[in-house]
């Protein structure tokens, strides 16, 4: 050790040389290997910490048996009859909360000093935020695939069959992903990965509960179900539905992607420009 | 070996730089100017604005005052352009605790647009130079302070910028690590690059830097060459201690007529230092306040740390914008 060294190679550096090479802008390319490149960095860190998939793991198994245990005889007379109704529903769910878990990793995350290093490289601003949802792809399809595998242990049979319930995941990825962008500006501006942790809390139980996702509609009150009804999440459990109980693209299906579209064109420049902000 | 071409582009010139945190400004109206091919040194306590300073500079801040360019490049119109030019080695590693130190080079390399298979080339190549071969494949918790500090330097290094900041690159390193830094920084700047470093170490600067700037509470309160700061200081101090706190203005006197300057009141009652540009010039002190009638209880040579620093140069004006040139 002592005898080490730290000379780097003879090679002239010239400035104005770099100055006038310098390139003024990221190009749409250059931002989408940057976003790649994030990507990989969080699928490693994804193997080196499995505990990470503890939730995707764990919360589909164990909420599939519980929810259809305890509210399919009350709701849908026998267990097996709920399962249609339901595994659309705790689909849905259990992605939304993987949606959370982005957040408060990201706030983590941003705290370390990895961050600074990526905000003084010359890369887009968008891809250290990007880079983890695209690698979160990966939990969505853990959770989503697992919910229909426990549905299926269960006694589920899904009219759809393997298209429509490929279907199904398909657009629940997609949902989980754009609603993720919503958890990602929460963790741009909340102080603490604790904080995230309370704000998403707060924006996830109305959404999942104050849904169709676990009970007809038609079994609320009007106020309510005039919500239920224009909740995004209602969207997704309806056309997952659809798609795996009959293999039936219904509208349900446009509107959940308008609503995603929307939730990215919104959250996705805010949580870009908290995060320039963000010291 | 060829050196950038000099008299061309200052590598940093900053004006009125401000940064305030709600009521507290850190940093206060600072300038710079960093001459390309140069070591720059800019030396304060901690809490003197030395970081924000360099955050500034490198995009990390928004400037909330003043203006900075970087080889003619604004900082706060270019900052993409700016993060092509500068690499940046923070007081605190910023390197990926989550991987290895092989991978840690890679991902920032590709990040910035170099094809995989270079990318892992450059990784061998600063991993050999910066001694951590071995521990390449080992993730960062298995790291010591010197080895994170060296790779972080690494990481810094991949795209060879012409500008390197690097904040307190020695704090908490041990001496033989320290000494190896110091190589590694000069081993830079003969490659053409300019370094812009901060340190809380007056030896440091003096060691590495061709100029100084010397920031305290968000102020420059000197700028020079090491020697002409030491000239302003002395070489050595010569600390007294009075038996008689009242006799510190004869002590004054004293000292005003052996070597021409006044002594530093230290806040401690009948404590003086006095700068020396001679060690031996203290026995001349000594004995003329002998004659004098003055009685010391206590007598020491000591090298002039950071604290005399700021004392000597925020010591002889209120105004804390003295320049080391204005002073003599």
């Amino acid at each position: 050790m002592s005898s080490t060294t730290i000379a780097p190679a003879r090679q002239t550096v010239r400035a104005a040389e770099r100055v006038a090479a310098a390139r003024r802008h990221v190009s749409m390319g250059e931002t989408l290997a940057q976003t790649m490149t994030m990507a990989w960095r969080a699928v490693k860190k994804m193997r080196r910490n499995p505990e990470q998939f503890f939730d995707v793991v764990l919360q589909p198994i164990l909420f599939t048996a519980m929810f259809a245990y305890v509210f399919g005889g009350a709701i849908a007379g026998d267990v097996e009859s709920y399962l249609p109704l339901m595994i659309p529903g705790i689909l849905a769910q259990t992605v939304l909360t993987t949606c959370m878990v982005t957040g408060t990793q990201l706030r983590e995350d941003m705290e370390k000093g990895v961050f600074d290093r990526f905000k003084s490289l010359p890369i887009a601003r968008i891809a250290p935020l990007a880079g983890p949802m695209v690698a979160d792809l990966l939990r969505y399809a853990t959770a989503a695939t697992l919910t229909f595998s426990m549905g299926l242990l269960m006694g589920y049979r899904p009219g759809g069959g393997v298209t429509g319930v490929l279907a199904a995941i398909l657009l629940a990825i997609l949902t989980g992903w754009s609603l993720a962008w919503i958890f990602t500006w929460v963790g741009t501006i909340a102080k603490s990965a604790q904080a995230v942790q309370g704000i998403s809390m707060m924006i996830l139980f109305p959404l999942t509960f104050l849904s169709n996702a676990f009970v007809p509609v038609g079994t609320l009150p009007g106020w309510l179900a005039a919500f239920v009804r224009v909740n995004p999440v209602s969207h997704l459990v309806t056309a997952a539905r659809d798609l795996a109980n009959g293999a039936l693209v219904s509208t349900e299906v446009a509107w959940t992607l308008l609503a995603c579209l929307v939730v990215v064109a919104v959250f996705a420049p805010l949580s870009v420009r908290s995060y320039k902000r963000h010291i | 070996m060829n050196i950038t071409e000099p008299g061309t582009e200052p590598a940093v010139r900053a004006e009125g730089l401000v940064k305030a945190f709600g009521e507290h400004r850190a940093v206060d109206g600072i300038d710079l100017d960093v001459r390309a091919g140069e070591i720059f040194g800019v030396l304060g306590p901690n809490g003197a604005g030395k970081t924000t300073t360099l955050r500034m500079l490198a995009t990390l801040l928004p400037i909330d005052a003043g203006r900075a360019e970087i080889f003619g490049v604004d900082v706060a119109a270019d900052p993409h352009v700016i993060r092509q030019l500068v690499g940046v080695t923070g007081q605190y590693a910023s390197v990926d605790e989550n991987l290895t130190a092989r991978e840690n080079l890679w991902l920032f390399s590709r990040l910035q647009g170099i094809p995989s298979a270079r990318a892992k080339r450059i990784a061998d190549r600063l991993l050999g130079q910066f001694g951590l071969e071995e521990a390449a494949d080992k993730t960062l918790a298995h790291f010591s302070g010197g080895m994170r500090r060296r790779l972080d330097l690494a990481a810094s290094l991949i795209t060879r910028p012409p500008l390197i900041f690097l904040d307190e690159p020695t704090t908490g390193l041990d001496p033989r690590t320290r000494g190896q830094m110091w190589d590694t920084i000069r081993g830079l700047v003969a490659d053409g690059c300019t370094v812009l470093l901060t340190t809380q170490y007056l030896d440091e600067a003096d060691q590495l830097a061709d100029r100084i700037a010397v920031i305290d509470r968000g102020r420059k309160v000197a700028e020079g060459t090491p020697d002409e700061l030491k000239t302003a200081v002395g070489d050595s101090t010569l600390q007294l201690l009075l038996a008689e706190p009242g006799e510190v203005p004869a002590a004054v006197e004293v000292v005003r007529r052996v070597l021409g300057s006044d002594p530093v009141l230290s806040p401690e009652q009948g404590r003086l230092n006095v700068a020396l540009d001679q060690a031996d010039r203290a026995a001349d002190v000594l004995i003329a306040l002998r004659t004098a009638g003055v009685s010391i209880s206590s007598v020491s040579v000591a090298k002039p740390s950071l604290d005399e620093v700021f004392l000597a140069l925020t010591g002889h004006e209120t105004d804390d914008r003295t320049d080391v040139e204005e002073n003599r």
